[in-house]
């Protein structure tokens, strides 16, 4: 499929000059085939570091169809003293006949520390109106990402990404609070929480969860929030209270947390561990225990997930569960796309988590 | 800007959330995933190896393994008339999946998916090949610990449906303890009242209706789910959608293409059947039906139901008045000549199978009384589009004037399925001037600019929901033979009066009379 290009760009250029020659772009666009409509599903503001911009550049190009149809960049540099911005329209299609070529907006705008304090109005202008947008700030910068909260209704973030766990949780539970969050160490457990939740749908198995003793989780070294998040997930579902953990061993390629939760009368031991092996971020397995004595383990494996089961006489069973790994890219992508949804698991997950963390000293010495 | 964005889906208040109480009756897990757990299943096709199975069906199932979206156990068997090794059939599903899937397969899914697969020959009607299907089904149970549902998918030629059904209860592979049977019927079911009533009888001697998944492909399709979205999720339209503001609905099915390759099932079916009898008059319940309660299987499906037993059942006398029927003839498509119907291979020359079907329909309710649904569909027709356009009726008084303009139209709503699935709506405009004249515009709304996600293939849904026994999207007993009871009596008039047919040009709009089924002062809109 050939992609059709349209490009403006301008030196010490203004947000109304490059809102003016968004729409007459558009306007060629139409009048050059009515095939040529603009998708209109979500805005998507990136901040970067213009050294960085190439990297983010990189992983945006990967997300496959999920692009946003509006995607603003404002790329800083801090010593810049004027704005220069560059529009590309792309088609997705050559226009034919009765098609759709869908066309989607990339606006770069190279700014300087001393724009930041004007960040809203620059921004504004360029934001499709009545479009949800989502702001993505993956290099940091909280107090450019404050400047555009009222812009947005939802924001991306990877909690993996920040090195104090506590740090990642607390930002992540303080953005909830003013707009949706979309967290891609959430994201990435997804199909690992699809297949404990669909583990335990039959009813003869259902009745375990109100049995559980044990919960087990590896995972990347640098995903320990990702694999926090699952605990709390677990325990908002199922009505747990955590208790702070304790670091049982750390060091900079292997960690081991071990908790506690209390379901009623009863007490579950929790682990995480870190799992040096793995190359990708994530988690690398989730083991579960019941007091009847039914264990239950999945395991990151080649096509899918690898799972075995071990009835109380003893009885193991393995086999895989299919699934295509989604990559990093699969995994933005998805990140993009879930800004329209709403999943009302997330909070509550990470509020859960955030009971889990380790006190302060504990939590230092590990991520140091 | 303001936040939050009007419109805009509200943040979901997850902090009053309270943690769900743990009980047998729902799985707490499950809340917020976008995919719902799919109990264990085998899945068996009769007919592994023909058209609709190598095209749609293993290409689905790929799918939704590269999702992980298939079961947590999932096994796959085939059953088909020549004799192969299990190895053989993994080989053509292979190659079936590499050449139709809708994206690359992955390598190390894929091969974990045939890994599951067997393969059982025989015919049909052979005791023998349930009772070596039954030893593969219980392997797998054996092997899985645990009891898995089954679902028997009729791939076959219609005529083995009955016969696979009673073999199937015969061999006692209807009903298991513990786990769930379902069979999934591929259409047609029937060709006549008759048959469907038949067909109807021996599958629940066997099975309970509950068990029963008669697909229509057609509402597996997002746009046609959508249908019912737009009309029950926006509060816009509800007090425009009766008698008093609506003035007809016309149903469109129009293809550009001929019968292909498939004449000996086309030329025995026609148009009628192939496609009114089942697709567009559920299109017709979906414009029609009122909202249901809830959105269960048995309460959306009712609601259809009720809607077929309001459209009276044709007699022969209004036939001649409320039905047409043409052939295609040599023609233009695309820029190339094309053969008319009777030179298209495989088709007999005398042949009087229709390849274009138009009624008029009534349906004789409280809401739709007095209201025409038009619904016309042919094969080799200008354009390939399928839309459903409801025409409100003209404004009480026109106080401008329509001099030397199109003039003040009544606003049309257009729900466009394929190919740009969309809805536009026709509103006056004033012509930029100093007069006050007006033309008809549109405001146009296109799915496919407004959603990031691609639909699924709706084998891929069907398959899914078949597996979770939700029959929302599967015609139930009395629906099928409701509509039967509308088309039959059309079928059996055509084959009273096989000839001569009307015809069409083929790249044309369809047969002049078509305009005759119209009331005074409607039109088709162009295809």
């Amino acid at each position: 499929m050939s992609r059709t290009d349209a490009v403006w760009s301008e030196q010490d250029t203004t947000p109304d000059a490059i809102e003016r020659a968004l729409r007459e772009l558009l306007a060629e666009r139409h009048a050059e085939s009515e095939s040529f409509v603009p998708a209109r599903v979500l805005n998507m503001i990136v901040f970067v570091e213009d050294e960085w911009g190439g990297e983010i550049a990189n992983r945006l190009r990967n997300v496959g169809r999920y692009h946003a149809s509006r995607l603003l960049v404002l790329s800083h540099e801090p010593r810049r003293e004027r704005l220069d911005a560059r529009v590309t329209i792309v088609s997705d299609a050559d226009p034919a006949p009765g098609e759709l070529a869908l066309l989607r907006e990339t606006v770069i705008v190279r700014l300087g520390d001393r724009h930041l304090d004007d960040l809203f109005t620059i921004a504004d202008p360029l934001m499709v109106s009545d479009l949800p947008t989502l702001l993505w700030f993956p290099h940091g910068h909280p107090d450019a990402a404050d400047a555009l909260l009222a812009l947005a209704q939802a924001a991306l973030i990877d909690s993996i990404e920040e090195p104090v766990w506590r740090s990642a949780i607390d930002r992540a539970c303080e953005l909830s609070k003013s707009l949706y969050v979309v967290d891609l160490a959430w994201l990435r457990s997804t199909p690992w929480r699809e297949r404990v939740a669909a583990t335990f749908d039959p009813p003869r198995t259902r009745a375990e969860l109100a049995l559980l003793s044990e919960v087990a989780i590896s995972h990347h070294p640098d995903s320990t929030v990702a694999a926090l998040l699952l605990i709390g997930w677990l325990s908002s579902r199922l009505g747990w209270t955590l208790e702070p953990a304790r670091i049982s061993s750390s060091g900079p390629r292997a960690s081991c947390v071990e908790g506690e939760a209390r379901a009623g009368e009863r007490r579950l031991a929790l682990s995480l561990r870190s799992a040096p092996e793995l190359e990708v971020p994530g988690l690398a397995g989730v083991a579960l225990a019941s007091e009847s004595g039914l264990r239950l383990a999945l395991d990151r494996g080649p096509g899918g997930l690898r799972a075995r089961r071990r009835e109380p006489d003893g009885e193991e069973r393995t086999w895989t569960l299919l699934g295509a790994s989604r990559g990093e890219g699969g995994i933005l992508g998805e990140g993009i796309r879930a800004a329209l949804l709403r999943d009302p698991t997330y909070t509550p997950a990470l509020r859960a988590a955030q009971a889990m963390l380790p006190d302060e000293t504990h939590a230092a010495a590990a991520t140091a | 800007m303001a936040k939050p964005l009007a419109g805009a889906p509200e943040q979901v208040s997850v902090t009053r959330e309270q943690p769900a109480a743990l009980s047998e009756a729902e799985n707490p897990l499950t809340a917020g995933l976008e995919r719902l757990p799919v109990p264990a299943t085998t899945l068996v096709i009769f007919g592994a190896t023909g058209d609709l199975a190598r095209r749609k069906l293993l290409p689905a199932l790929y799918n939704l393994a590269h999702d992980g979206a298939l079961p947590q156990r999932f096994h796959l068997v085939g059953v088909a008339r020549r004799e192969k090794a299990h190895e053989d059939y993994r080989a053509e599903c292979e190659q079936a999946i590499r050449q139709f899937s809708r994206r690359p397969p992955d390598a190390t899914v894929l091969q974990g998916l045939l890994e599951q697969v067997k393969y059982v020959p025989g015919v049909f009607d052979d005791e023998g090949v349930y009772a070596a299907l039954g030893e593969v089904l219980d392997e797998f149970q054996e092997r899985a610990g645990e009891p898995l549902n089954r679902v028997f998918y009729l791939s076959t030629a219609p005529s083995f449906f009955p016969v696979i059904v009673e073999q199937l209860g015969h061999s006692e592979l209807a009903h298991l303890k513990d786990a769930d049977v379902r069979v999934v019927i591929e259409k047609p079911f029937g060709t006549t009242l008759a048959e469907a009533e038949e067909l109807n009888r021996r599958v629940l001697a066997i099975f309970d209706e509950s068990q029963v998944f008669r697909i229509d492909h057609y509402l597996g399709k997002e746009t046609v789910q959508n249908m019912m979205a737009f009309r029950f999720a926006n509060g816009m339209f509800e007090p425009l959608w009766n008698r008093n503001y609506i003035d007809s609905v016309q149903i469109t099915a129009a293809e550009d293409i001929g019968i292909g390759s498939r004449a000996a099932y086309y030329d025995a079916a026609g148009a009628l059947r192939d496609l009114i009898q089942n697709h567009m008059l559920q299109l017709l319940c979906h414009v029609a039906m009122e909202p249901p309660g809830s959105f269960t299987a048995e309460e959306v499906r009712n609601e259809k139901v009720k809607i077929l037993h309001a459209i009276p059942q044709p007699t022969a006398a209004e036939i001649a008045n409320m039905a047409v029927r043409a052939q295609y003839t040599a023609g233009h498509a695309g820029g190339e000549d094309v053969p008319g119907y009777v030179s298209e291979p495989g088709v007999p020359e005398d042949s009087t199978t229709e390849t274009y079907a138009a009624l008029r329909l009534e349906v004789d309710n409280w809401r739709w009384a007095g209201v025409p649904f038009y619904i016309r569909t042919g094969k080799r027709l200008a354009r390939k589009i399928t839309e459903i356009a409801v025409t409100l009726k003209p404004v009480p008084h026109l106080a401008f004037s329509h001099a030397g303009s199109l003039g003040v139209q009544p606003n049309q709503l257009v729900l466009t399925l394929q190919p740009n699935e969309g809805v536009s709506l026709r509103l006056g405009a004033k012509i930029p001037g100093t007069r006050m004249i007006i033309r008809p515009v549109n405001m146009q709304f296109l799915y496919g600019t407004s959603f990031l996600s691609q639909s699924p293939e709706a084998y891929e849904r069907l398959i899914t929901d078949a597996m979770r026994g939700d029959a929302t999207l599967f015609t139930r007993n009395d629906e099928v033979e409701a509509q039967w009871r509308i088309c039959d009596p059309i079928v059996q008039y055509w084959a009273r009066a096989p000839g001569p047919l009307p015809h069409y040009q083929a790249g044309s709009q369809g047969p002049a009379e078509a305009g005759e089924l119209l009331r005074q002062g409607d039109g088709w809109r162009a295809i």
